[in-house]
């Protein structure tokens, strides 16, 4: 028996250290997906080394030296890359930080929904009847409102704060996993090792933790992967309006806030946080198309 | 089709159910309201009084039902910004949302319609790697910024366009381009893979070898039953379209109803947020609604199904 069970864990390591192996392989083959893991590296570099790297403190305000243009314009100077904003801060240093926020509610969020999700639809597809109509139900009511309506009453009432933007966004995201999740659970359940389990009396719970939920983690992956692009945006979106992460902390929506009433005269402000955005984004985006491509082609 | 109709609108029944009990919990937890709406120095008495007056110590199931029955009178609260009535300070700012919403939806059905079939035609060229890359890219740029940067560029620097506001046909322009790029940028691809898909179909390949000239085929042959897919693909952007809305009318200072909902927001005036986020739900479940009869009509494989 031992020996068994230790000739299976053989087979199993083999596999993995040749997956990983195979990962990397294929990824070498892919030009955007190459570029997406540098952009997602670089960010989660700085957002970890932002004290060291950041020239200046991205919230001491230095009055002498407000609204200096980026350096290569006139009047900009070599001490301020990127300029500095309305309260003589560094432009480029309120930047590095500002990935701090951005990857922590964008990972976090995605934890939470990603869980809430999963679960639910698993347990909608697998016991299916009045179980899946009901939290359907659920489902259909939290599709027909965008989730920003859901957060915006939710942040009428309880302030803003990091904690509380990660658990809402969790909150009011999940139900696109979920949505998705229980279409694949449909089509496992019937399956016939699904049925093997059942059929010698397995319990609920180890056929979702051995038999579902390991078959449907490519799709889970691959959406969380994209959904963490969405989230960034949509915590930046929710910061611009104000609602979102709260000054003294520093977000990049809340630095296109503030850059929104000096546009007319002082461009920099407001360009350079959206420019960041876009990379970032762009660089999950990248990455998670091509987790797509690789994992679970059907999506 | 009556059937089909009755049978759709009850199941908004639950839905809306479910929506107004997530509101009433969290505004059942909000705190107390009598400390915000009497002054602070009011007897104990005074309370008591009011929070018995307001049915506040009734139990929670009560209060409950009382909310669904004020909601279903349209009754959503005073407004404590505008102090009146909350809903027909949304319903009178409904006109100009529809208005930005539906030019968006033009910019976005113009711009991803003809670039879709585009680059699905000339799959694996550079004119799809540019299309597909300009709608990964649309993908990345967060909505509001793309209108920070129109107004940066095109009303501040050459003045073509008013920096914010609503009125004119120029007022519309930039917010409708911004609102519509973001939606173009998920339509194209999915035109793109529709489009992709009909043009593998053995009809396509029939007509082509019998001699139709191969725009004939694309445009009535491929578009005709990429149709279908399309309405889907529109009705499925309305999310992004909404929420795109609340963002862009902020950003364009455009007084619809998103701009009033996060004024409401950041001034915590409870009766507007919910009296909008009612009134949005039922439109987008009532355009969802429409969107299906759309099917029922033009495809008869669900008539007869």
């Amino acid at each position: 028996m031992s020996e068994a069970t230790s000739e299976v864990k053989k087979v199993k390591t083999y596999k993995r250290s040749g997956n990983v192996k195979l990962f990397l392989k294929l990824l070498a083959q892919s030009k955007t997906g190459m570029v997406g893991l540098f952009i997602l590296i670089s960010v989660t570099l700085i957002a970890i080394f932002a004290d060291f790297i950041a020239p200046y403190s991205p919230t001491e305000p230095q009055l002498s030296d407000i609204l200096v243009p980026p350096s290569w314009q006139e009047g900009g100077t070599s001490a301020y890359l990127l300029g500095t904003d309305n309260l003589g801060r560094d432009v480029f240093s309120r930047l590095i930080y500002g990935t701090r926020v951005s990857l922590i509610v964008g990972v976090l969020s995605v934890v939470v929904a990603g869980f809430i999700g999963l679960i639910i639809g698993v347990v909608s597809a697998y016991f299916g009847k009045w179980v899946d109509q009901i939290l359907m139900r659920i489902v259909d009511a939290f599709l027909s409102i965008p989730s920003i309506l859901f957060i915006m009453v939710i942040l009428t009432i309880f302030s803003p704060s990091l904690t509380v933007l990660i658990i809402v966004i969790g909150l009011t995201t999940w139900v696109n996993y979920a949505r998705i999740i229980r279409g694949e659970v449909l089509s496992l359940k019937e399956r016939e090792f699904v049925k093997a389990s059942q059929t010698i009396g397995t319990s609920h719970l180890t056929i979702i933790r051995k038999n579902l939920i390991p078959n449907v983690m490519s799709t889970f992956i691959v959406i969380s992967t994209l959904s963490v692009a969405t989230t960034i945006i949509l915590e930046a979106s929710l910061s611009f309006l104000g609602l979102g992460i709260q000054p003294p902390d520093i977000s990049w929506g809340g630095m296109l806030n503030d850059g929104r009433d000096y546009l007319a005269t002082h461009w920099w402000m407001g360009t350079f946080p959206g420019i960041a955005i876009t990379i970032t984004v762009l660089g999950i985006i990248f990455l998670g198309d091509w987790l797509r491509d690789v994992l679970d082609p059907r999506l | 089709m009556k059937k089909f109709i009755i049978k759709r609108l009850l199941e908004l029944i639950p839905v809306l159910f479910i929506i107004t009990f997530v509101v009433f919990v969290l505004v059942y937890h909000a705190g107390d309201p009598v400390s915000l709406m009497l002054p602070e120095d009011a007897s104990q008495e005074d309370r008591e009084y009011m929070r018995e007056s307001l049915g506040l110590n009734d139990p929670f199931i009560v209060q409950y039902a009382n909310f669904v029955m004020d909601i279903t009178r349209g009754n959503f609260g005073t407004s404590t910004r505008y102090d009146m009535d909350a809903l027909p300070l949304v319903i009178e700012r409904l006109p100009a949302t529809f208005e930005l919403a539906g030019a968006a939806m033009l910019v976005a059905l113009a711009i991803s319609i003809p670039l879709g079939i585009w680059s699905a035609n000339r799959r694996n060229s550079y004119v799809d790697l540019f299309i597909t890359g300009g709608s990964v890219l649309g993908k990345a740029m967060p909505n509001f910024w793309l209108g920070i940067m129109l107004i940066l560029l095109l009303a501040v620097n050459y003045q073509a366009f008013p920096v914010s506001g609503r009125g004119t046909f120029m007022h519309l322009v930039l917010p409708a381009i911004t609102l519509g790029t973001s939606v173009a940028a998920e339509m194209t691809r999915l035109v793109r893979s529709s489009m992709l898909d009909t043009l593998g179909q053995d009809y396509i390949r029939t007509a082509s070898s019998k001699g139709v000239p191969y725009v004939k085929v694309v445009v009535y042959h491929a578009f005709r039953n990429t149709l279908i897919p399309v309405i889907t693909i529109t009705t499925l952007q309305l999310s992004i379209l909404v929420s795109g809305a609340i963002i862009t009318e902020s950003v364009f200072q455009w007084p619809g109803l998103g701009m009033l909902l996060v004024q409401a927001v950041n001034a915590r005036d409870m009766a507007v947020v919910q009296a909008s986020v009612f009134i949005i739900a039922i439109l987008v479940i009532l355009i969802n609604l429409i969107t299906d009869l759309i099917y029922f009509i033009i495809d008869p494989r669900i008539k007869h199904s």
